[in-house]
């Protein structure tokens, strides 16, 4: 970061639009570890099989120059086709999935029932002696039941990182 | 059989044949190449046709010096051949150098036939993962139909935008395998497609500024070099109709005439004293084509503090980089300058301050005549480094040949910048971005191909020139007379230098000991060795090397303890620049902050 332009950092969302070819997604990873960027969550897969295009979802933080420069040098990538900073754009939904592990008994295991309900989450797997929930939302939620099954016997956590989308009518399309 | 499916089986031919046919298309007339097990379909589809010159280097990264210098000198896209393996990797440096000097280049290197690939076979590397951060892009052929469709879109990537770097790795297999041959796409790439034409709205308030300036500055780069003769051409016309002062970056050079009496020089690290001032008090600057490097900004916290900054770049991802700008325009620089041009004729455009303008230039010219690059030449004894470019450039004007210069890294590159005048672009080919010691040589020789009958020099330092001195077969093989001028100093200059002035005089490995006979190896290279020990020989072995018809070198003994100034030292700000003794006291200190920096 250039001395002297020092302001507040923020937290950006950016979703890009690639060609589904071998190697994108380590050119977009080399490219923010090459240049001292961050990468707070990154998800990637395929979204259109005609246009053989994959979708990847960046969360970054920055300064405003940085994020800038983020997506100015994402932008010069030749498979990428659009970006978008959903964050500065106006409204967006942005959702996480997680599976979480927990094995228990007795008390605890009715305890990790009764708040995966409260919660919404879904058993999707279950052993006389351990459980599998699934969960969906918003980043936060997910830390706030993580929290909550750690002294009831937390096993494993797995994250998809954030899928994020504007809100309203309009498409990221090429 | 019919005549249709006879033409359709002509398009049938070997992946070797492909490349080549694509590669011709493209208009390609020259490769500068170096075989391999990897790439001898590749060979042997050369030898069974005549469109397409091979030159072989002796290195792998003087291919792709030579392919810049080639490059850099046409306007057009320079072409390497590589092998797998070690062919490859060697060729890494060269295409990093084009990358931080957006140079257009295409290389092709050999790989492991696919099935192979991943299996640590013999001469494999990961090529495409080695060079995607060396790269502007690069590609893996893995299936002989997208064959001919990926050297095309290679050089539409390469030339397009702001130029770079695309390397084509192509397993054997794929080379031997028959396909068919598609011409290029007549319609636009799916994905890369860079605004080239400004926006006027941007223009316009640019215009507005520069008309109400009272201290302007235009400051331009290598974009205006890449964006063609006419680029430049635009550009002085603008300094001439604004008469506004203008400097220039190390890629720079030639756009702006230096003999123009509103070229201030180049600015920066080792820049003029008038040009770094004017940047630093100016109240308004035009870059055009630069990308606020370091070299050139100094403290950027010190960085121009009153100026009101336009930034023109064909790159957005330069703009607001370094430095945040109030005016962006992103656009190719001949349309950017054509659009400015037109705007400032403009009949409402507002009326220039033309007395301020006036003031202005008083002050340059107070810092002007400083004579920053005033030196001492005595009349007897030691060459200076200084007057041995100085002399050189002098020789050539009266020789009235079109002369292209090159040079390796160090003091004598930023002497040959400060005393060389380039009246026109493309004339001047130097490692900028990435300082590659070795680039001189190999740069030399990719221009001397591209203009047979042209004064080709390469002004470099006895360290630099042994990075790359295998080229020297090159030149013999082709007969190309290249001038190797070095300014023979026993030392890596520019790290003595900053030894001297930021580690105490502790010369750590910086003297070039057990230097070659210059004259000698000249010689077994089958070219010219010459020699000026005093000031009494420069001139004589300057007009001699000019006279010789074929490779010279020239070895200059030049004073081993000058150093190059001006000097913005790291972590200083352009008024905090340091004058060569006798000019100013001594030598402003260096923090801890900016001895950190390179």
């Amino acid at each position: 970061m250039p001395e002297g332009t020092e302001i507040g950092q923020r937290s950006a969302t950016i979703a890009v639009l690639v060609d589904n070819e071998a190697g994108i997604l380590a050119r977009v990873v080399g490219l923010f570890s090459g240049r001292g960027y961050n990468i707070e969550s990154l998800t990637v897969a395929p979204v259109d099989e005609e246009r053989r295009q994959s979708r990847v979802t960046i969360v970054t933080t920055g300064t405003a120059m940085v994020i800038e420069q983020i997506k100015a040098q994402l932008d010069r990538l030749v498979p990428v086709h659009r970006i978008a900073d959903l964050s500065l754009d106006g409204p967006h939904l942005s959702r996480e999935m997680m599976l979480i592990k927990v094995a228990g008994a007795g008390e605890e295991r009715m305890e990790a029932l009764r708040l995966a309900e409260a919660f919404r989450a879904r058993v999707v797997d279950a052993t006389t002696g351990s459980l599998v929930f699934e969960m969906t939302g918003a980043g936060e939620k997910l830390d706030a039941f993580i929290a909550l099954m750690r002294p009831l016997g937390l096993k494993e956590i797995c994250r998809t990182g954030v899928c994020a989308m504007a809100r309203g009518p309009r498409g990221l399309q090429a | 059989m019919s005549a249709t499916t006879q033409a359709a089986d002509a398009r049938v031919m070997s992946g070797a044949e492909i490349v080549l046919q694509a590669l011709k298309e493209q208009g390609v007339e020259v490769i500068f190449g170096y075989p391999g097990g990897a790439v001898l379909p590749l060979y042997d589809a050369l030898f069974q046709q005549n469109a397409i010159r091979h030159i072989l280097v002796r290195h792998e990264q003087a291919a792709v010096h030579a392919a810049e210098g080639y490059a850099r000198s046409t306007g057009k896209v320079g072409v390497v051949l590589v092998t797998s393996g070690p062919g490859a990797t060697n060729a890494v440096t060269g295409l990093v150098d084009a990358l931080m000097d957006s140079i257009p280049v295409v290389c092709l290197t050999g790989q492991v036939p696919t099935h192979l690939i991943g299996n640590d076979a013999f001469q494999e590397a990961d090529t495409t993962g080695i060079t995607r951060p060396a790269t502007k892009h690069n590609y893996l052929v893995k299936d002989i139909a997208k064959l001919a469709g990926t050297v095309h879109e290679a050089f539409y990537v390469a030339r397009s935008g702001r130029p770079g770097p695309i390397v084509i790795d192509l397993p054997k297999d794929i080379l031997i395998g028959k396909g068919a041959y598609s011409e290029a796409p007549q319609v636009p790439h799916r994905s890369y497609r860079p605004k080239t034409e400004p926006d006027m709205g941007a223009i316009r308030h640019a215009v507005r500024l520069l008309r109400a300036a009272e201290r302007p500055v235009v400051y331009t780069g290598g974009g205006v070099i890449n964006a063609g003769p006419e680029a430049s051409r635009l550009l002085t016309e603008f300094v001439r109709m604004t008469g506004f002062p203008c400097t220039s970056t190390l890629m720079g050079l030639g756009a702006c005439p230096s003999s123009d009496p509103q070229f201030l020089g180049m600015l920066g690290m080792h820049g003029t004293y008038e040009a770094n001032l004017a940047m630093h008090g100016c109240d308004v600057m035009l870059n055009i084509g630069a990308r606020f490097d370091d070299r050139v900004t100094g403290r950027l916290n010190a960085f121009a503090p009153d100026a009101k900054k336009i930034h023109a770049d064909i790159d957005p991802s330069s703009i607001n980089k370094n430095v945040a700008v109030d005016v962006a325009i992103v656009g190719d620089a001949a349309r950017v300058l054509a659009a400015l041009i037109e705007c400032w004729k403009a009949e409402d455009a507002p009326r220039q301050d033309r007395a301020a303008l006036a003031r202005w230039w008083d002050r340059i010219e107070g810092w002007r005549g400083k004579d920053c690059l005033q030196y001492r030449q005595e009349s007897r004894g030691v060459i200076k480094p200084q007057h041995a470019v100085k002399r050189l450039y002098e020789i050539t004007q009266e020789t009235g040949r079109d002369t292209f210069i090159t040079t390796e890294v160090g003091q004598h590159q930023m002497w040959a910048a400060q005393y060389f005048g380039f009246e026109k672009p493309n004339r001047w080919m130097t490692s900028g971005g990435l300082g590659t010691m070795g680039y001189g040589l190999p740069a030399a020789m990719g221009v001397q191909i591209a203009h047979p009958d042209a004064l080709v020099i390469d002004i470099a330092g006895e360290a630099s020139i042994l990075m790359n001195i295998q080229e020297m077969g090159t030149l013999a093989q082709y007969r190309l007379p290249v001038k190797v001028f070095i300014l023979n100093n026993e030392y890596m200059g520019m790290v003595r230098q900053w030894q001297e002035l930021l580690h105490g005089g502790r010369y750590s490995e910086s003297y070039s000991a057990a230097l070659p006979d210059f004259v000698k190896l000249a010689d077994s290279f089958h070219a010219t060795g010459l020699r000026a020990k005093t000031i009494d020989d420069l001139d004589r072995v300057i007009h001699e090397m000019l006279a010789i018809d074929g490779p010279v070198i020239a070895d200059i003994a030049v004073a081993k303890d000058e150093n190059c100034f001006p000097m913005i030292p790291s972590g200083a700000a352009h008024n905090e620049m340091i004058l060569a003794p006798g000019q100013q006291g001594g030598v402003a200190g260096v923090t801890d902050e900016g001895k950190v920096l390179v």
